[in-house]
């Protein structure tokens, strides 16, 4: 694929699909932008025009969606954290000779092929629930009051939940990463008498910094949408507490039926991700380089 | 310091007897050469020693103190690894400070150290770079930075020049002897190419299947094997065995003649029929088929004439054959 002639070739053969994706990408895209300058309410659709930016400003001069951006960002930042560090501690004990390996890996892989509202469901009642839950019996056992989880702490509960959801893929990830680094490297840093924290420290941590990038900037991606735990779960209450920036615009589109205001938080949503993409980037993008 | 003694040094892996039982002795400053074929247990000879591997019994004791039990960090070696198991993320400096760091010796005085160590080893010019911009002879050279800055007991070299270009290995190889005489360390050194072997030895110790065939400077074993297997190991080309009614006559089972103690001479009591002649200016190697005996590996001058399908005379120098008895050891 060196010659002129070939990346011609090579470039042609790829348009169509490249051309298929712009569009697929773009209309929605456009779609959105449209709406959101307009007003457009379901429930009293013979009022339309041009709004201007005033379905902007009415997000931006809403308390909730402060509230929501830093809800959203708890929870990517929070998620991020507990998974990585988690995820490579669990990494460090699985990678361990013992017995029932296989096994004990499908187990902490096994919540990942969970569905998201099932997942929550299962936390909310099985859990988390003030009279059956598993927690509230083990609070009762020593003799406290059952923690109303979902109604006094529903963004560490939202996050505990999707961390548990998580989990498994850094887990995975940074598993294999630690498989490939060779033992030669450890058993080379055991000679230059690295004890057991140094040689994670000096070895084993520089070699995952590439899986644990990989781990954030996927992980991050999905974050920023979570949708579904919240709603199985908190509903975004009590009030807005739990309330994210994408269950901001679910409730402005399905519960207030304003489309309008609705692609707005859409557009500023998208202008967010892309400020947290240009961050991480930033940070941690340079780590993909060989 | 660093003289090694094992003791009945065994070592399983589970049900397979790797070492059934050394005992070996290195002195101060002795450079011995481990050699025997692939799989004999060389390597895990050399794990156990560094303490990598554990023993299954025995005892190693390391100038005068049992370090059957001790880390492999606490027994003053240092080892060159076959990859060189360098830290790729860090650079040279770095990678040859790493054990000086781990020793939380000051800054300054590793500093001093890394660059008297990047001299003796011409890496001054790449102490800011990262592994993988290295040419597999200066990471090589890293390798053995950061094994010397430590300055241990012994150092511990596993095949290091088996990644190596056949030129560089021969570099390096003198590099490595130079060092020897420069540190007067111990050094023990393995590798499955006698040639290595012979020319870098103070000491060879010959392996074969987990057991020690024989133990002498490079020259005693040419001289003098033990064995069948040493005979056979030691010396390129390979010495001819001939069994059969030829090695009777001499009172043996099997005997050896070296390719170099082979005469061609009009006069010879051997008569055979020259299958391949390789001309190589300095030296000439001949394959003779001699009916009754097999096919012999002549080792002559530069100067002879000789080609596919010549019939030549031939026979062994008086006093350089080896006779060996019916269990292969030498008579
Ligand atoms: N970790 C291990 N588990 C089981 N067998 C091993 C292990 N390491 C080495 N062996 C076996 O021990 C023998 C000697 O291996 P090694 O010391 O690496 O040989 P060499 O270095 O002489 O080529 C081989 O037969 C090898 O299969
Ligand atoms: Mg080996």
């Amino acid at each position: 694929m060196s010659t002129q002639s070939n990346r011609a070739a090579a470039r042609l053969m790829v348009a169509p699909s490249v051309i298929l994706l712009f569009i697929w990408m773009i209309v929605p895209l456009a779609m959105t932008l449209y709406f959101s300058f307009r007003l457009y309410r379901l429930l009293s659709p013979e009022r339309s025009g041009w709004v201007g930016l005033a379905n902007y400003t009415w997000f931006l001069k809403s308390p909730e969606f402060w509230q929501a951006i830093g809800n959203t960002l708890a929870l990517v930042g929070g998620v991020l954290v507990i998974t990585v560090v988690l995820g490579i501690l669990i990494a460090l004990l699985i990678d361990q000779p013992v017995k029932g390996q296989g096994v004990l890996r499908i187990l902490v892989i096994a919540p990942f092929f969970v569905m998201p509202p099932v997942a929550a469901s299962i936390w909310k009642n099985l859990f988390m629930h003030p009279q059956n839950g598993l927690f509230a019996a083990v609070s009762r056992a020593f003799g406290a009051d059952p923690i109303l989880y979902l109604e006094n702490h529903p963004m560490l509960s939202v996050i505990g939940i999707v961390s548990w959801e998580w989990l498994p893929f850094a887990t995975l990830i940074l598993l294999t990463a630690m498989q490939s680094l060779s033992s030669e490297q450890l058993e080379a840093a055991e000679m230059d008498g690295a004890k057991p924290i140094s040689r994670f420290r000096y070895i084993v941590l520089p070699h995952l910094t590439r899986s644990i990038t990989v781990v954030i900037l996927i992980e991050t991606i999905f974050l920023l949408g979570i949708f579904g735990e919240i709603f199985t779960t908190t509903q975004g209450g009590p009030g807005s507490a739990s309330t994210t920036l994408p269950y901001m615009i679910f409730k402005q589109a399905i519960a207030a039926k304003d489309i309008g205001r609705a692609a707005a938080g859409g557009i500023i949503a998208v202008i967010l991700a892309n400020i947290v993409a240009i961050f991480l980037m930033r940070g941690i993008g340079r780590n993909l380089d060989a | 310091m660093g003289k090694i003694t094992l003791t009945q040094v065994r070592k399983s892996f589970g049900e397979t007897h790797v070492i059934p039982g050394i005992d070996l002795n290195i002195e101060h400053g002795e450079f011995v050469v481990f050699v025997g074929p692939s799989g004999c247990g060389k390597s895990t000879l050399l794990r156990l020693i560094a303490g990598l591997e554990d023993i299954s019994g025995g005892k190693i004791e390391i100038d005068g103190t049992d370090a059957t039990d001790l880390p492999p960090g606490k027994r003053g070696l240092a080892m060159v690894f076959q990859s060189y198991a360098l830290y790729p993320h860090m650079s040279v400096k770095k990678n040859i400070a790493f054990p000086l760091k781990m020793a939380g010796m000051d800054e300054a005085a590793i500093e001093a150290k890394v660059q008297s160590a990047a001299k003796i080893l011409n890496l001054a010019n790449y102490l800011e770079r990262k592994p993988g911009q290295l040419s597999g002879g200066q990471r090589q050279r890293v390798a053995i930075g950061r094994a010397i800055v430590r300055e241990p007991a012994a150092f511990l070299f596993d095949e290091p020049l088996s990644n190596l270009d056949a030129a560089l290995r021969v570099t390096m190889r003198q590099e490595i002897s130079e060092l020897h005489q420069k540190l007067a360390t111990t050094m023990i050194y393995v590798t499955h190419d006698q040639v290595e072997a012979m020319t870098m030895a103070d000491k060879i110790v010959v392996l074969n299947a987990g057991r020690i065939e024989q133990v002498g400077a490079p020259l005693e074993l040419y001289n003098h094997p033990q064995n069948l297997f040493v005979a056979g190991f030691i010396g390129s080309p390979k010495m001819n065995l001939i069994t059969g009614a030829e090695a009777q006559k001499h009172g043996c089972t099997t005997l050896g003649v070296r390719p170099e103690y082979i005469e061609v001479s009009a006069d010879g009591p051997w008569q055979g029929t020259i299958g391949l002649a390789e001309h190589l200016g300095s030296d000439t190697f001949l394959k003779v088929d001699v009916p009754g005996i097999g096919m012999l590996t002549v080792r002559g001058s530069g100067e002879m004439h000789l080609h596919h399908g010549n019939q030549i005379r031939l026979g062994p120098q008086a006093g350089k054959i080896y006779r060996f008895g019916p269990d292969g050891k030498a008579l």
